[in-house]
């Protein structure tokens, strides 16, 4: 009903809205950081990071460019169209739903539903039921921020959001994974739902036998242990040669050491797995290859220590599933072609990983590859730069966002052609009766020609 | 598939051939696509040649022209951080992309499709509409010998086969037709997670305001309404109007139809015939609603419905209870504006809306008030000769669009890029643990993006 009296439209209503989710940010940013703590052991630098610092970003490029955004754009017209306005309109959908995974309960909602509101739309999120304090949080608090005539937060467990599904949505957002990827676009097929799906899988980082050990090894860690590795985007597995493993073991020892001490159960700068059940799922992956550094496990914290697998076969368990956990196999491959068929054979990608300090060989893995993202020399900074996509493609998800992005994904583009009343002599040759000299004409007049193709009049 | 991982079809002159070859297609086998487009549906051959070849070329010439151009990475801006770095979205192909067309416009809503995919570098497979036979058999002979058929192939089947050929794996799926067959194909995307293109349909309304050139309307309604015998996903499938522009329209409207197509269109050349005896019985049979004040006559054996205006309808008559697709205009009374657009809300989302005033705030009223697919003011149709203008539904009546630069960006996967520097890794420290508050402090001026207008005080 709130859809229907468009109340979301005007720009007013869409800025007065964000500014309210700014200040949510700005002031629940400590309750914030206390319930991913609480939720995951989340470490305040990387939540204020990611769950704050990432998202006001976000809004601030939508507020600082949604008039932009928000205009009818026009568009190149041909003979016939000349003194019509032809324009493209960006429309809301409707209602859109909202559905956020546990591993960054704010980020991964919030930046969204910033793309949802600015583009018209009324909203319903459904937070994780697995990160219960953030949910709690979100369900309490940010209804107080929002319109609650146009916005809610529902919160359910599987069996309720299965029967969420039932109703008709204008647009479904999903972050989660694959299998209940599926679940939710044959839901949204039964009403020919439009669908973004930001899915998961093993993204593999091909490190070349050119490269900065050290540094390679610092970045590497940084992307797999940041968030206890509960990142959709983290490096899942290094391919490698064997001399490259015997260089990176030692190299990866110490980037270990120097950003979590020798014990890092101690550091306040590492997380914890977010329930039990993911923690027992992990933990049996550790049987895949040989630990050869961490794999202490302590239970009653959820703590699972910084890994790295050597000598890991492509049958291992830990090979099977994305790792999503502080693990990091390394698969041992004879050359860089034989990397590029190992990443061919499975399905794609959220993002491939490629380290060399020779630019051709970076360039050699993003061509003959396909992911939802890459990154040279790094891990994870892609997702930072909001004027890059963001998604998946085959399993690893579906449509795109970030930045201008967020936006274009939640309005309807609507082609408009609006023509004048009068001038109906130019309409005349296209009607019936039809003769062959009306469609030169009428086709002279429509022609898009093949540039570079000389005319003799 | 095998082909698609040998990445044959990604070089640019391999697409550029692929595309030359297929405008050679049309050009070369033009005659015998108007012959078999005639016996499938007595499509007249202006309107075959208009809506089949030309615009086929027109997108064909847009993709040659620009290929190059969409092809290119495309450089983003980059912060503070990345200020060294090369930053950027490939276009990369999905792979192996399936096309499966309807029989309305056989020839362009098949290759329109393939012209996109193949331009952003795909493999390909072809399905061609089954009911359309003498276009079926025309696009498996001859299509092959022109296009490569390691990554171009055509399937012929009917709707047993074509399910069992939904239940492989996919890397795009584009689909035109009716929105439950619709429903099948997205639920069986869902299985492989495949994303799909559907180009559905709907009851496309046409508002008539009371302050308009009532004759200049009744010919461009006509037309849109009566190309093809009304066969068309875009046609304006029913108009909404005051009781005094009804009064108005419908002799105007009579004067269109005798000056497009004589007094008896059955022997005019340029009116369609409909494509099959199931879908001429479907039509037929919505003649039962209202009234029938111009045409109504029809002949089986020709498949012959007359160009047809009906009146006096109720919302529940079966004119109104579905798509029409056949050559039947329904006039709707309502009050006013407002009302107009009520009713055109409380139903599905259409492909298009049509509105037609010499007032233009009025027209811009409808655009505001609605939701579709596209929107035409004051004309029918030829919003979709447009390549500039996306094309594409909305709820019911669809999902994505294409024409023009639109297709290529269907077909391409947008990737996200980012290539950084082996070395200066002091600039990274900032990020690394152990954290400390003024890392982040660091961090955050670094990565930081201000709201405008904001000052801040140094």
């Amino acid at each position: 009903a709130a859809w229907l009296s468009g109340k979301t439209r005007p720009m007013e209503y869409r800025v007065a809205q964000l500014e309210a989710l700014g200040r949510f940010l700005d002031e629940k940013k400590q309750d914030i950081l206390e319930a991913t703590a609480l939720d995951m052991g989340k470490p305040s630098f990387e939540a204020y990071f990611t769950e704050i610092l990432l998202c006001k970003n976000e809004l601030n490029n939508t507020l600082n460019n949604l008039s932009h955004w928000m205009k009818d754009e026009h568009v190149d017209k041909n003979l016939v169209t000349q003194l019509d306005s032809a324009f493209i309109r960006k429309d809301p959908y409707g209602v859109v739903l909202i559905i956020a995974p546990w591993n960054y309960p704010i980020h991964l909602f919030l930046v969204p539903l910033i793309g949802a509101i600015a583009a018209g739309n009324c909203v319903i999120v459904k937070p994780s039921e697995t990160s219960k304090n953030t949910e709690r949080l979100v369900a309490e608090v940010l209804t107080c921020y929002l319109d609650n005539d146009c916005f809610a937060v529902v919160t359910a467990g599987m069996q309720e959001t299965t029967r969420l599904l039932e109703n008709k949505f204008d647009y479904i957002f999903f972050t989660g994974s694959p299998s209940v990827g599926r679940i939710i676009m044959t839901a949204a097929a039964k009403h020919l739902t439009p669908v973004t799906l930001e899915l998961g899988g093993k993204n593999p980082c091909y490190v070349s036998d050119i490269c900065d050990v050290q540094n390679v090894a610092r970045r590497v860690a940084w992307g797999r242990f940041f968030n206890a590795g509960q990142t959709c985007i983290a490096p899942d597995y290094v391919l490698c040669s064997v001399e490259m493993q015997e260089k990176l073991m030692p190299a990866l020892r110490e980037a270990i050491t120097e950003f979590f001490g020798s014990n890092p159960q101690e550091s306040p700068d590492f997380g914890r797995i977010v329930g039990d059940k993911q923690f027992r799922r992990i933990q049996a992956l550790l049987c895949s290859g040989r630990v050869a550094i961490g794999g202490q496990t302590d239970e009653k914290e959820r703590y699972i220590a910084p890994t790295v697998l050597a000598d890991v076969l492509p049958s291992d368990p830990a090979m099977q599933e994305e790792i999503f956990g502080p693990i990091l196999p390394i698969v041992v491959v004879a050359s860089m072609d034989e990397a590029i068929d190992f990443i061919n054979a499975r399905p794609p990608p959220l993002a491939i990983y490629a380290f060399s300090c020779d630019s051709k060989v970076v360039n050699q893995v993003l061509e003959r590859t396909s992911s939802g993202g890459f990154c040279g020399n790094d891990t994870l900074m892609h997702v930072t730069l909001t004027s890059l996509p963001f998604g998946g493609i085959g399993n690893s998800g579906l449509g795109k966002y970030h930045g201008k992005f967020t936006f274009d994904t939640f309005p309807r583009l609507r082609g408009c052609l609006h023509r004048n009343m009068g001038l109906e002599a130019l309409n005349a040759l296209r009607y019936p009766p039809y003769s062959q000299q009306k469609l030169g004409m009428l086709t002279a007049t429509f022609e898009i020609k093949r540039k570079g193709m000389c005319t003799l009049l | 598939r095998a082909a698609w991982v040998s990445g044959k079809t990604r070089p640019m002159e391999y697409r550029v051939a692929q595309l030359e070859a297929l405008g050679r297609f049309l050009d070369e086998k033009k005659e015998d696509i108007l012959e078999a487009i005639a016996l499938d549906m007595g499509k007249p051959p202006f309107e075959a040649e208009l809506s089949e070849i030309f615009l086929c070329k027109n997108e064909l010439h847009e993709a040659l022209n620009n290929l190059s151009h969409w092809v290119k990475d495309q450089h983003v801006d980059r912060n503070l951080v990345m200020q060294l770095d090369s930053t950027f979205i490939r276009k990369d192909p999905y792979g192996v992309v399936l096309i499966i067309a309807p029989w309305n416009c056989p020839i362009s809503l098949l290759l329109g499709p393939l012209i996109g995919a193949v331009a952003a570098g795909n493999c390909v497979i072809l399905k061609p509409s089954e009911v359309t036979k003498n276009t079926e058999r025309l696009m498996a002979e001859a299509l092959p010998s022109y296009l490569d058929k390691d990554c171009v192939a055509l399937v012929t089947a009917g709707v047993q086969e074509t399910t069992r050929l939904l239940e492989n794996k996919f890397d795009y799926i584009f689909y035109t037709g009716n929105p439950s067959v619709g429903r099948i194909v997205m639920a069986a995307a869902a299985k492989h997670l495949t994303p799909v293109m559907l180009e559905l349909g709907g009851k496309n309304p046409c508002y008539v305001c009371d302050t308009c050139d009532v004759q200049n309307v009744a010919r461009r309604v006509a037309w849109g309404r009566f190309f093809n015998a009304g066969q068309t996903c875009a046609g304006p499938d029913y108009v909404l109007c005051s009781a005094e522009m009804q009064e108005k329209l419908v002799p105007a409207l009579r004067k269109a139809i005798t000056d497009f197509y004589g007094f008896n269109p059955r022997v005019s050349p340029d009116f369609a015939r409909i494509v099959g005896d199931t879908h001429f019985q479907r039509v037929q049979a919505l003649l039962r609603s209202g009234r029938v004040v111009i045409g109504g006559q029809t002949d089986e054996k020709e498949r012959y419905i007359a160009p047809t205006v009906l009146v006096d309808l109720q919302p529940s008559d079966p004119v109104m209870q579905e798509e029409i697709f056949g050559p039947i205009l329904s006039i709707i009374t309502v009050a006013n504006m407002d009302e107009a657009i009520d009713f055109i809300n409380s139903r599905e989302r259409p492909l298009v809306v049509y509105a037609f005033s010499s007032d233009d705030k009025v027209v811009n009223q409808v655009l505001e008030r609605t939701s579709s697919g596209g929107f035409c003011g004051n004309d029918t149709l030829m919003h979709v000769m447009l390549t500039s203008l996306p094309f594409g539904g909305i709820g019911n009546s669809g999902l994505g669009m294409y024409h023009g630069k639109f297709t290529f960006d269907t077909f391409t996967h947008h990737r996200g890029c980012l290539h950084r520097n082996m070395g200066r890794e002091a600039l990274n420290t900032l990020r690394y643990p152990p954290y400390s508050q003024q890392k982040l402090g660091i961090v955050r001026a670094a990565s930081e993006v201000k709201r405008k207008g904001a000052c801040t005080l140094l």
